[in-house]
């Protein structure tokens, strides 16, 4: 079995903080959750998990080339490996990332239940990221990216990203 | 070369590539730009979880192979995939019964290969079967509002599935990699899911007010790669790239 905790050697982590999703340059790859394992094998070789939010996430590619040149430039040496279990799931994203979705204009994913209310029954419970209204729509369950949801806010009229949960 | 289960992991991963390809030729021509931007959606998912299908592959394959070649350079009789995907784009009630009669199959499908025994599918069937529901919400939810909306919404939609019921039955189908693997339980037994299957779909097109067709002879063949003449259209778009221009890269 596959756990769901985090190895990061704490070395690895300021440096790793830095490389952002190309899509959302806001949030931090550590943020997001997807890397799952760094560890620094034979002094200057580190060893690599990172896992795809989306099967189909172009920007997948994009983060791995982002780590090994910021890691090159700290003078280690780094070998990616794409893992698929255990499957990646929102409950990943920390504190701080949806606080920074939520800044950069894409509403933070819901709970599960909470969220097929809103996708599948109309219920108004996300939040309007620029009013912070409730009285908000679904537009489409597909938005500019895998992640996300299309909506708009009926009060202030602001069209928005919500970010799908994914468990 | 472990032959049973390099077949069987094209017969899965050839469904999502041919149905991944139709659904990226909307991208553009959607009838709304929400609708463009689903149906390419769609399409990406489908694509990344091919690829990590032909990755597996060709590793299985071990001899050079890549992913890509997988993909882009065999030929309209190696392909795997059932005749239902590979059904044009006739009209967007066509795009909408076909993506929802393959959804709920395939939805069924990954929930019973997370139990295989084998770590890679199990792990690729986890991974996809999140992004699949959604797929499955947005086509159910069509079917519903096409099927209950005006009459001319309603004679296309009940058209479209009149015309791709024929080939539903395939999904069923056991090929001789399929049997060789669900004895070693690595593989989904689909005859297994036939009944629950129908019974959904009935559900649905009772819900959206349709009629459900009542066929007794179907069409079969691609899961051997005996496609309609369709395939060929869809992969000469497909392989264009790579054979007018050998090896290139993106
Ligand atoms: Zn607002």
């Amino acid at each position: 079995m596959q756990s769901n905790l985090q190895h990061i050697d704490p070395i690895l982590y300021p440096i790793l903080e830095q490389v952002s999703d190309p899509e959302i340059p806001v949030l931090s790859i550590m943020d997001m959750g997807v890397v799952r394992s760094a560890t620094i094998s034979d002094k200057k070789e580190v060893k690599l998990q990172i896992t795809p939010t989306y099967s189909g996430c172009p920007a997948m590619d994009v983060i791995g080339d982002d780590i090994k040149t910021i890691l090159n430039k700290a003078g280690y040496n780094a070998h990616i490996e794409l893992v698929l279990a255990p499957a990646w799931t929102t409950d990943w994203i920390t504190p701080k990332g949806r606080k920074a979705l939520e800044t950069y204009g894409i509403a933070a994913p819901l709970e599960a239940n909470a969220d097929k209310e809103v996708l599948l029954n109309g219920k108004r419970m996300v939040k309007c990221t620029n009013c912070k209204s409730q009285n908000t729509r679904l537009v489409s369950q597909f938005g500019s990216t895998a992640c996300k949801a299309q909506f708009q806010c009926n009060d202030c009229l602001e069209p928005f990203d919500y970010f799908k949960c994914l468990k | 070369m472990k032959e049973n289960l390099y077949n069987y992991i094209l017969g899965i991963a050839d469904n999502s590539l041919i149905l991944g390809q139709r659904m990226g030729e909307l991208t553009g021509h959607g009838p709304s730009l929400e609708i463009d931007i689903a149906c390419t959606n769609i399409s990406l998912d489908l694509f990344g979880q091919v690829r990590s299908y032909y990755q597996y592959a060709a590793k299985i394959a071990g001899d050079g192979r890549t992913e890509d070649d997988i993909a882009m350079l065999r030929k309209e009789r190696d392909y795997l995939n059932v005749l239902l995907v590979e059904q044009p784009n006739t009209d967007f009630a066509y795009t909408i019964a076909r993506q929802y009669l393959f959804d709920v199959y395939h939805a069924m499908f990954l929930t019973a290969l997370q139990s295989s025994h084998d770590i890679t599918l199990s792990a690729i069937a986890t991974k996809s079967i999140k992004e699949v529901s959604y797929h499955q919400r947005f086509s159910s939810d069509w079917i519903k509002r096409l099927g209950d909306g005006t009459n001319e919404s309603k004679l296309k939609i009940q058209n479209a599935v009149n015309t791709l019921w024929t080939y539903t039955d395939e999904l069923f189908h056991q090929t001789e990699a399929d049997k060789a693997m669900v004895t070693e339980h690595i593989g989904v037994d689909v005859t297994q899911l036939k009944k629950a299957y129908y019974q959904k779909v009935t559900s649905l097109l009772t819900e959206a007010a349709l009629e459900v067709p009542k066929l007794k002879w179907f069409q079969k063949g691609g899961k051997s790669g005996i496609h309609t003449e369709h395939l060929g259209y869809l992969l000469s778009d497909l392989q264009y790239m790579q054979r007018t221009y050998p090896n290139m890269e993106w």
